[in-house]
């Protein structure tokens, strides 16, 4: 129960004040921009961005400024910002399969038409600190291959479709795909329902999640079939126009995750895929979410579902931070009634305990 | 000579300095609708290849400008740059016009030449981290 | 293509006032400003509420002309649809039976359409005796332009309550609105 409650003002005013000078930090350091986080903390920006279900990295980088670096508040804010907006249109599904790739591996095939591309990752770095990074230095030059560039990267999936060993997609019905934002979500839920719900879900709870289904909740064995990570065309087609047209690019990570599936009377045994994509470069998170879009199949598949990462009303209705954390932060919030309410039912319980024990000693001793 | 969604794509990744330092001066026009700042709804499809779900909202903005003569120009873009929008309204109406060619030549080749010059580089950047295997042949 | 609001953030704030006003005052005339060069059939009154309340998310079902569904599709970007479908509707000729539109249910009220209706004339303290939710004792309202029969298929609806339609009625550059739980009584 909540009981509306005056004054304080003074005392908000304060907090939120020193919340500023807090967040400005030592004066006689140059303040940060919006601008610098944008370029050089990208990953949290890109964090920020896709859990705010909101992108616009200049956005999520101002938001992580005014956060103090908080992601989860971060998204809050973005979140709060974007229900400003009006959606003009959805754009046509993006075509991650023509990608330009930064990174494209696969874990399940050496060579593959494309090749391996690394691209900046921290893999095979050594996790050593690097203390040149504490002096400011020039920017750092970048090789590049003379003669020509990446080639077409066809999709390691599409080889195993082709031989039949990869359960297939289900075509697109052509309808609209559920909206989160517009519906809350009813069970069960149908897997667009359940990639919408991911891709801006929690990397942490996630992360969490798609852990356990290795670690024996959920039984997988998952193989990363495909992790790529680049820049999709954003195609809309406007009424006014009447056909489609590119109106930018978007970073986005993908990860096809090939998980064996043991066939069912209908089914022959095959693998199967959980996929994952994230907006931006994140692939610990587009791995998590490919495993646990895996685990979510469960009931589709017929297979006994018993963990937690297979249970989607447990998983959609936590995955997201911003609503997590409204929930569990509310119980700062005055609930001096439900204690008082609490604190008077707990004494009488406990001069009735002490009665009863009063009693029971006397009837002891008699 | 590119087609009309080929300038409005050169258009929409170009900044508004780059557009305005290569366009010039701009004859009158009115705005019909925007420039203005919403949402698109992006979307991705199950396994890449299956049925579409949305992903997530992105900014989006747009801006529909009328040249003296009655000839529309659309602008559309990602994010929040609505000066980009509103000048690319405008040069999206002048490339349909009597003087099309000319700005083509003007203002959308080299724009284009510039953004195909990026992509290139970052496809080199990326096939120098492709990895050489000295063994063994396809495992197929 | 003709403009819409001029100051797209102001024109709306103030519509949405007035909008807002006029449903919590039922039968309250309001007025917008004019507006110049909107397309044929479309007064300002109706155009100002649709830039103000319609968007891609509503579906909007109109019976205005080609000119006009044009323009609500650019400047609104509301799919067109069928009067069972649609959340809004605009209605600048005769008004179809109450029947035809959506009235939510009893979990899901909100979903009831909101009906735009151009009138030829909205004259306060005559006609209807309007009672019910924000109107303290009786208002009077006189619509012209309604058909025959509107206030018993209005009143037989109104049982149905949570659930049903909102309407605005518009002339020119004035609105009122008639909230679902506006009670209506003919004047003798």
């Amino acid at each position: 129960m909540y009981v509306a409650v005056k004054g304080g003002d003074a005392a908000i005013e304060a907090a939120h004040r020193w919340l500023a000078h807090e967040r400005r930090g030592d004066p006689a350091l140059p303040e940060i921009t919006a601008l610098q986080l944008r370029e050089q903390m990208t990953l949290a920006v890109d964090r920020v961005m896709a859990e705010g279900s909101c992108l616009d990295r200049d956005l999520a980088a101002l938001a992580l400024k005014q956060s103090r670096g908080d992601a989860v508040e971060a998204a809050f804010l973005l979140r709060a910002y974007r229900n400003t907006l009006p959606r003009f249109m959805a754009a046509e599904p993006l075509d991650t399969g023509a990608m330009q790739a930064r990174r494209r591996i696969s874990a399940t095939y050496k060579d593959l038409p494309g090749g391996q591309v690394l691209g900046p990752t921290f893999d095979y770095t050594h996790r050593l600190l690097d203390f040149t990074l504490a002096a400011e230095g020039a920017a750092p030059s970048v090789p590049e291959e003379d003669a020509e560039g990446t080639g077409p990267m066809p999709r390691v999936t599409g080889f195993l479709t082709g031989e039949g060993l990869m359960r297939a997609e289900a075509p697109d019905d052509g309808e609209a795909p559920p909206d989160l934002t517009r519906e809350p979500p009813s069970f069960p839920a149908s897997r667009p329902l359940r990639l919408q719900a991911l891709a801006r879900g929690d990397e942490g709870f996630l992360l969490g999640l798609g852990y356990s289904t290795q670690r024996g909740y959920g039984n997988a064995h998952p193989f990363v079939a495909e992790l790529r990570v680049g820049e999709v065309e954003v195609l809309v087609e406007p009424p006014e126009l009447g056909f489609a047209i590119s109106i930018g690019e978007i970073t986005v990570t993908e990860c096809q995750m090939a998980t064996q599936f043991a066939g069912s009377r209908e089914e022959p045994p095959q693998f199967t895929r959980g996929y994952g994509l994230v907006p931006g470069q994140n692939e610990r998170k587009a791995m998590a979410m490919a495993l646990v879009d895996r685990a979510l199949m469960a009931r589709e598949l017929g297979e006994e579902a018993t963990a937690p990462a297979q249970d989607e009303e447990f998983v959609l209705l936590h995955s997201d931070n911003v609503e997590a954390t409204g929930f569990i932060e509310h119980l700062k919030l005055p609930h001096h009634v439900d204690f008082q309410s609490e604190l008077e039912k707990l004494r009488s319980i406990r001069r009735r305990w002490e009665a009863e024990r009063v009693a029971a000693r006397k009837e002891a001793a008699e | 000579m590119a087609t009309r969604p080929e300038w409005i794509s050169v258009l929409a990744r170009a900044s508004a300095e780059e557009m305005e330092s290569l366009a010039g001066t701009f004859p009158p026009y009115r705005r019909l609708r925007g420039p203005e700042t919403g949402l698109t709804m992006l979307r991705g499809r199950a396994g890449g290849d299956g049925a579409a779900f949305n992903l997530g909202e992105a900014t989006a903005t747009r801006c529909t400008v009328a040249l003296a003569d009655g000839t529309l120009g659309h602008g559309w873009r990602l994010g929040r740059d609505r000066r980009a929008a509103e000048i690319a309204a405008v040069l999206d109406a002048l490339l349909q016009g009597a003087e099309g060619e000319a700005w083509q030549a003007r203002v959308v080749a080299p724009l284009a030449e510039a953004q195909r010059a990026a992509r290139e580089q970052q496809s080199r950047r990326a096939a120098a981290t492709a990895v050489r295997f000295s063994t063994l042949g396809t495992m197929r | 293509m003709k403009p819409g609001f001029h100051d797209l953030v102001l024109d709306a704030q103030s519509c949405f006032r007035a909008a807002m006003e006029a449903m919590a005052r039922p039968g309250r005339v309001q007025e917008i400003p004019p507006t110049e060069g909107l397309p044929n059939g479309l007064e300002p009154a109706a155009a100002a509420l649709l830039l103000t309340l319609v968007d891609a998310d509503t579906p909007l079902w109109t019976d205005a002309g080609e000119e006009a569904r044009g323009w609500i599709a650019f400047h609104c970007g509301a799919p067109l649809v069928r009067p069972g479908e649609a959340g809004f509707a605009l209605v600048t000729g005769a008004l179809p039976p109450l029947s035809r539109f959506r009235d939510g249910s009893d979990e899901a009220p909100q979903d009831g359409a909101t009906v735009i209706v151009q009138v030829q004339d909205l004259v306060p303290g005559e006609g209807w005796r309007l009672s019910g939710p924000g109107i303290e004792t009786k208002h009077r309202l006189r619509v012209n332009g309604l058909p025959e029969g509107f206030v018993a298929s209005w009143e037989a609806r109104r049982g149905t309550f949570p659930r049903g339609m909102d309407l605005f009625l518009c002339s020119g550059t004035r609105l009122a609105a008639m909230p679902r739980t506006v009670r209506i009584e003919e004047s003798v």
